[in-house]
């Protein structure tokens, strides 16, 4: 067969083809991309007989069995699974499929990541058989682009923030992401904002350590010691949540020797735009002399938390309230 | 080594120990009369004083027939540190592991090759862990006849009561900077005035003096950094400095370990025979992440050594601040800074760098107490640019 290029796409631009590559360690996209195959096939052809085949139990001919004309002509969708197991028979069963393949049958290959199976991958991709690309989401980037895109198809809008701040919260594991977005779908109305993710995914603990170093430094004594608590409660370290705040009252003071616009200081001092505006925002609340404070309880803090005081929560407490103290009265 | 001696001068083991007469007369005589030898040595004294030169020059002294001259086999080989009947247990990492001195013990109870004694040197005892040290308890009370124990700690309450009575103490005091100069040129044969520059910003630490003398960069870099801590004028521009401080810090840790640890590894791999390999079995995997975590270990310690170093570097500093503002005649520890400091005692009072200098300690032992060392150091640059501001906001 001559060479022809192969075709990759991403698993929402899949179409029903004769031969179909799912590839990919990100599950929940190749779940998906089959789905949407199925759907596709169902529609099409509202009789298709469809069959499923672990590839990694496969015994020798039974593509063929599957694949071979039956009486009644049926359409066919045949989802092969764990291609990256595949016993050696499938393989030479599928490379002969590929040079004879069948009217009406449509086969779709999953291949959940890893290096099993390359003399088939590479027979598919000279044949140009369309690949789905599933690779796993890594950088934050990614992520966010995915849960724009699951708002996007439910025609629904959210905020940058809300957005970032999913995928902070729940990030890590992709089909938690998606079912995040889709709780967020079906329970709320009209723009997605910080509001409704924090309602929803608020409790988790790495939000709460930034999230009481937040309330902090914006001078809320009460809501701060609460979550403070709270996230003492569900297993926050001390010693992290200091370097939260720490973190915190770095971040304000790159951003206070700053004076260009908030995405030029975002480039420059190699920080997120939200994270600028948020400091700037902050800042209103500060004076140089505070900040100085501030930063010599906080390496008390430190101290105390690793051992130079007996109680490390009341330090971590005590450095809290005096911090949103020193926030709330007006800088001089 | 004995290059550029002045005329009347005579080259011995105890040449490099310089402004430690009375240390040396005391191991002379303990070297000479068998009256005045003990089987437990304790050589204390500050850093950089030559603990660890001493107790070298000590053991050569012992082993050589002349009593330490310098020039036969037996000194030479103690001052390489490659005689068979002298062991030296030093550590660069932050403690020393009791396997380690338990193999000590067990070497110690050994009869000489080919000295006339078997010594065994301890550099850093203070940075034994106490059920570390009861290991060497015993073999330090009643060692055999021909052995004796050299211990080194920064003083002597660094070791633990049970082995400071177990020891005889010799105390090494902090040598004059002109005499450290002397040594630097003689030696190492340093440009005579960045060498009593260099030994008075080093505070006559010998090591370290040497260090600055002969690496122009090192010297530079120093006064760049107290230069910059000089010019802080405001909270956020302390916080950007101590994080420059550190950044830096962290730079020169990796450069000098990074070539070093690569070289590391590729020896570790060509004695397993692994050179070639991509994929490594189990058994080599575990030697080298055995390798790795040392070398991480070794990291910390000379990033947290660098780290207090600046430190030490910035309460010489902020003395000779104060000297100028008290007025005293004494020679200024930074001597490539004279305007900055004199500007700098103009513009405060003896009182705010009296606060100053108790923050510097305080940010020491944050430091050492495992505090992050850059929030250490923001700590001490904001009470630094806003002194009156940061005064008794800790407390309950």
């Amino acid at each position: 067969m001559a060479a022809s290029k192969q075709q990759v796409v991403p698993w929402d631009q899949v179409e029903l083809e004769p031969v179909l590559l799912v590839q990919g360690p990100e599950s929940l996209l190749a779940d998906r991309a089959v789905q949407r195959v199925r759907t596709l096939a169902e529609q099409r052809f509202p009789s298709v007989e469809r069959s499923s085949v672990d590839a990694s139990i496969y015994q020798a001919g039974e593509l063929s069995v599957l694949t071979s004309p039956s009486l009644f002509a049926e359409p066919r969708l045949i989802v092969i699974d764990q291609v990256q197991s595949c016993s050696d028979a499938f393989i030479s069963d599928a490379i002969a499929y590929l040079d004879a393949l069948e009217q009406e049958v449509f086969v779709v290959l999953v291949h959940r990541g890893g290096v099993r199976g390359k003399k088939l991958l590479d027979a598919l991709r000279s044949a140009g058989h369309t690949k789905v690309a599933c690779d796993a989401l890594k950088r934050d980037a990614d992520k966010t682009a995915f849960v724009s895109a699951e708002f996007k198809r439910a025609s629904r809008r959210a905020t940058a923030d809300a957005v970032q701040m999913l995928v902070q919260s729940v990030g890590s594991d992709l089909r938690e992401l998606a079912a995040a977005c889709s709780q967020l779908i079906s329970d709320t109305t009209g723009m997605i904002d910080v509001t409704d993710v924090e309602r929803y995914y608020g409790g988790r603990v790495e939000v709460t350590a930034f999230k009481v170093a937040d309330l902090a430094i914006a001078g809320q004594s009460a809501q701060a010691a609460v979550a403070l608590r709270h996230a003492l409660a569900t297993g926050s370290d001390p010693v992290p949540l200091v370097a939260a705040i720490a973190a915190k009252l770095r971040t304000m003071a790159k951003v206070a020797s700053h004076r260009g616009s908030a995405p030029a200081a975002a480039k420059d001092l190699g920080l997120a735009p939200w994270q600028v505006e948020r400091a700037r925002k902050d800042l209103r609340h500060w004076s140089p002399t505070g900040l100085a404070q501030a930063v010599t309880l906080v390496a008390a803090a430190d101290a105390d938390v690793k051992g130079a005081a007996r109680d490390p929560i009341f330090a971590v407490e005590r450095a809290v309230l005096k911090i949103a103290r020193i926030a709330s009265s007006p800088p001089r | 080594m004995t290059s550029a001696l002045e005329p009347g001068e005579t080259f011995d083991v105890w040449s490099d120990l310089v402004g430690q007469d009375r240390a040396v007369e005391t191991l002379q005589r303990a070297v000479i009369d068998p009256a005045a030898m003990t089987h437990a040595w304790l050589i204390t004294g500050p850093p950089g004083s030559g603990r660890s030169n001493a107790a070298q020059a000590f053991a050569a002294a012992l082993q050589c027939e002349e009593g330490g001259c310098g020039h036969c086999h037996e000194c030479r080989s103690v001052l390489a540190g490659t005689h068979p009947d002298v062991t030296t247990l030093r550590t660069d990492k932050v403690t020393i592991y009791i396997d380690d001195v338990r193999e000590l013990v067990q070497v110690a109870g050994r009869t000489t090759v080919s000295g006339r004694w078997r010594i065994i040197i301890v550099e850093d005892a203070d940075r034994m862990l106490e059920r570390t040290t009861n290991v060497l308890l015993k073999a330090i009370e009643e060692p055999p006849a021909h052995t004796v124990w050299i211990l080194c700690a920064p003083s002597v309450m660094d070791v633990l009561i049970t082995i400071r009575s177990r020891c005889r103490a010799v105390s090494l005091q902090v040598p004059d900077p002109q005499a450290v100069a002397k040594l630097l040129i003689r030696r190492d044969q340093a440009d005579p005035t960045r060498a009593i520059e260099a030994a008075y910003a080093a505070q006559s630490h010998v090591g370290r003096a040497r260090w600055l003398a002969t690496d122009a960069t090192a010297a530079i870099r120093r006064t760049e950094m107290l230069g910059a801590v000089l010019g802080i004028n405001s909270v956020v521009d302390a916080m950007r400095v101590a994080g420059e401080l550190v950044e830096t810090a962290k730079t020169e840790t990796d450069n000098l370990a990074a070539d070093f640890e690569a070289k590391e590894r590729a020896e570790l791999l060509t004695s397993l025979g692994a050179q070639d390999l991509t994929t490594f079995p189990p058994a080599i995997r575990s030697q080298i992440k055995q390798l790795e975590e040392d070398q991480k270990r070794r990291r910390r310690r000379r990033q947290l050594d660098v780290i207090d170093q600046l430190l030490t570097d910035l309460a010489g500093l902020y003395r000779d601040v104060m000297t100028r503002q008290i007025g005293a005649e004494v020679a200024l520890v930074n001597q490539g800074l004279e305007d900055e400091i004199a500007l700098c005692a103009q513009q405060t009072t003896a009182t705010v760098t009296l606060g100053i200098l108790e923050r510097i300690a305080q940010a020491r032992q944050r430091v050492a107490a495992n505090v992050t060392p850059q929030l250490a150091l923001e700590a001490l640059l904001v009470g630094i640019a806003e002194p009156g501001g940061v005064d008794n906001v800790v407390g309950a």
